[in-house]
């Protein structure tokens, strides 16, 4: 900021405004979300074991070297301090199945952050989640890989990689009744959906761990309410009147709200500042897109699982929403048609 | 502009011109369309611009060898009249010579009829120059579009699939992503990038501001 001071040198300062400042910085902000997600990776590790903090790592530091390398070779200023890779990493860590082979989160976080954010001009220019383009590149490069789902062993021990399908992909491809008779009653499937019990990708399976965070960052203001409430409403209402076999209402919205990447994404993803609508009402509109195209995805789809594509579709569309719901300049004032003849 | 040097140039600057300098798609970024659908494998991609390098040739002889019978202001349709015929030809020809590959590619080989770099040739070279050098032209640039196919292709085959020329290569597919739709784009991308950062590095001479 150009000060300009008055010959006398007194404290009178000239300068832009804003005149207020927050504490908030970019970085202390970005930190906050990785704190968040601390309960979530903690549940990971006891479920899935010491390969799971191996993997999150990996992923993390791949993330911070690739923004790094990226930045010195470009001869720009290297900005990997203000945490926004490492989050990247994370997130991208607690998306992949617990059994990937190493090789499998470096490659989604070059192409997390060279690929999608530094290409696309750095931090606040990238038009897709990075983390999310990073898993979607590696769902589609390497299928099979990625959708090789383990049993969590709990208790921090190393897992003897019994392979399992996630609740949804029983829903799927066997149905209802399949998941009722391996979790018993709905009662212990709620139980093991909620804590975290179940295959699925490292940081998703635990919904009470991620919605921890999420009220954490809620109350911090960090994320307004907008796009988890309007997401996951969305997508209950739908899992309620689309989700059962045959009638209408008849679905387990449940079961549908916590299964899967559905909290993770609602919390995390969908509410990631450059990629989402900055209005408020654009937000509820996002929210919902998100929740239509997940529930799309997981009832007709080809794919058990659709948050991941629900966000990136919606992505698309938040420079269009902002603009159709863009506030109006604070005193302006309306001119009628025939004044301003 | 080489019309006004026409005498000066020699065939081969002609030639590097069509590879490296104005290289339909690395350099023009034209006719990315075929560009990006026909490379995820080796032999489609040499089919492809091994068409486009026999239309560029032939237009490029016939408008030549006609520029002094054609009317100024019918010149365009004249010039489409005669890529569309040129691409008819080629068109048989390669259904009856090679019909598995025509099979995959027949499409983009009749939309070389759309193709912007081919008229441009011809309504900036060939319309203004003698028969000669607008046929090395032809050259030039259809071998420039049929190099880059084959890096295009190459790269995403053997990246993608492990292959080239359906011949296994490596015992891997490293990034399958790149023989799907999506993966063109990134290919293109890249290999642009690259191309355009040696061009720069070891090709472009002193003056040249673009």
């Amino acid at each position: 900021m150009e000060t300009v001071r008055t010959p006398k040198e007194q404290q009178l300062i000239i300068s832009a405004s804003p005149h207020i400042r927050s504490e908030e910085t970019t970085s202390r902000i970005m930190w906050s979300v990785s704190a968040a997600l601390l309960p979530a990776t903690i549940m990971a590790a006891y479920f899935f074991g010491p390969k799971a903090i191996f993997l999150i790592a990996l992923t993390i530091v791949s993330a911070v070297a690739a923004e790094y390398a990226y930045q010195r070779a470009m001869n720009k200023e290297v900005t990997v301090c203000d945490g926004s890779a490492f989050l990247t990493g994370l997130l991208l860590g607690l998306n992949l199945p617990p059994t990937v082979p190493f090789y499998i989160p470096i490659v989604g976080s070059v192409v997390a952050i060279v690929l999608t954010k530094q290409l696309f001009g750095g931090l606040g220019f990238n038009v897709f989640n990075p983390a999310l383009i990073g898993r979607a590149f590696l769902l589609i490069s390497f299928p099979k890989l990625m959708t090789i789902w383990a049993e969590p062993t709990a208790q921090f021990v190393a897992m003897d990689a019994k392979t399992t399908a996630t609740p949804l992909g029983i829903m799927k491809t066997e149905g209802l009744a399949k998941l009722m008779e391996v979790f018993g009653d709905k009662v212990s499937l709620y139980k093991s959906l909620a804590v975290g019990n179940v295959a699925g990708s490292l940081g998703e399976t635990s919904a009470i761990a991620v919605l921890v965070g999420g009220i954490f960052l809620l109350i911090r203001g960090y994320i307004s309410w907008h796009i988890p409430v309007s997401f996951l409403g969305s997508a209950a209402v739908l899992a309620w009147i689309f989700g059962g076999k045959g009638a209408l209402f008849t679905g387990d919205p449940i079961m549908h709200l916590l299964s899967g990447g559905l909290m993770l994404g609602a919390f995390f993803m969908a509410t990631d500042y450059v990629t989402s609508p900055s209005v408020k009402k654009g937000q509820l509109l996002f929210g919902v897109g998100c929740g239509f195209l997940t529930m799309l995805i997981r009832l007709k789809g080809g794919y058990p699982e659709g948050v991941m594509f629900a966000i990136l579709i919606m992505n698309c569309f938040t420079p269009l929403i902002d603009r159709s719901f863009k506030s109006e300049v604070f005193g302006a004032v309306k001119v009628k048609k025939e004044a301003a003849k | 502009m080489a019309e006004a040097t026409e005498e000066q140039v020699s065939y081969w600057e002609l030639i590097k011109n069509g590879i490296l300098k104005e290289n339909t798609i690395f350099r023009l970024a034209l006719s990315l369309c075929p560009a990006i659908a026909v490379t995820n494998n080796v032999k489609n991609g040499f089919f492809m611009g091994l068409a486009v390098v026999l239309v560029q040739v032939m237009v490029n002889f016939t408008i030549s060898a006609m520029r002094k019978f054609i009317h100024q202001r019918i010149r365009l349709p004249i010039f489409m009249l005669v890529i569309s015929g040129w691409v008819t030809i080629v068109n048989l020809v390669m259904d009856a010579a090679v019909p598995d590959v025509y099979r995959e590619v027949g499409m983009y080989i009749q939309l070389i009829v759309a193709f912007a770099s081919i008229l441009a040739r011809a309504e900036m070279f060939a319309s203004k120059n003698r028969i000669v050098p607008s046929v090395f032209d032809g050259i030039g640039m259809g071998t420039g579009f049929f190099i880059a196919l084959m890096i295009i292709s190459a790269f995403r085959e053997l990246i993608g699939k492990g292959q080239l020329w359906g011949f296994p290569i490596i015992d891997a597919k490293p990034l399958l992503i790149l023989i799907l739709p999506a993966g063109g784009f990134f290919a293109v991308g890249i290999l642009m990038a690259a191309f355009n950062w040696v061009y720069a590095k070891y090709f472009s001479s002193g003056g040249h501001s673009h």
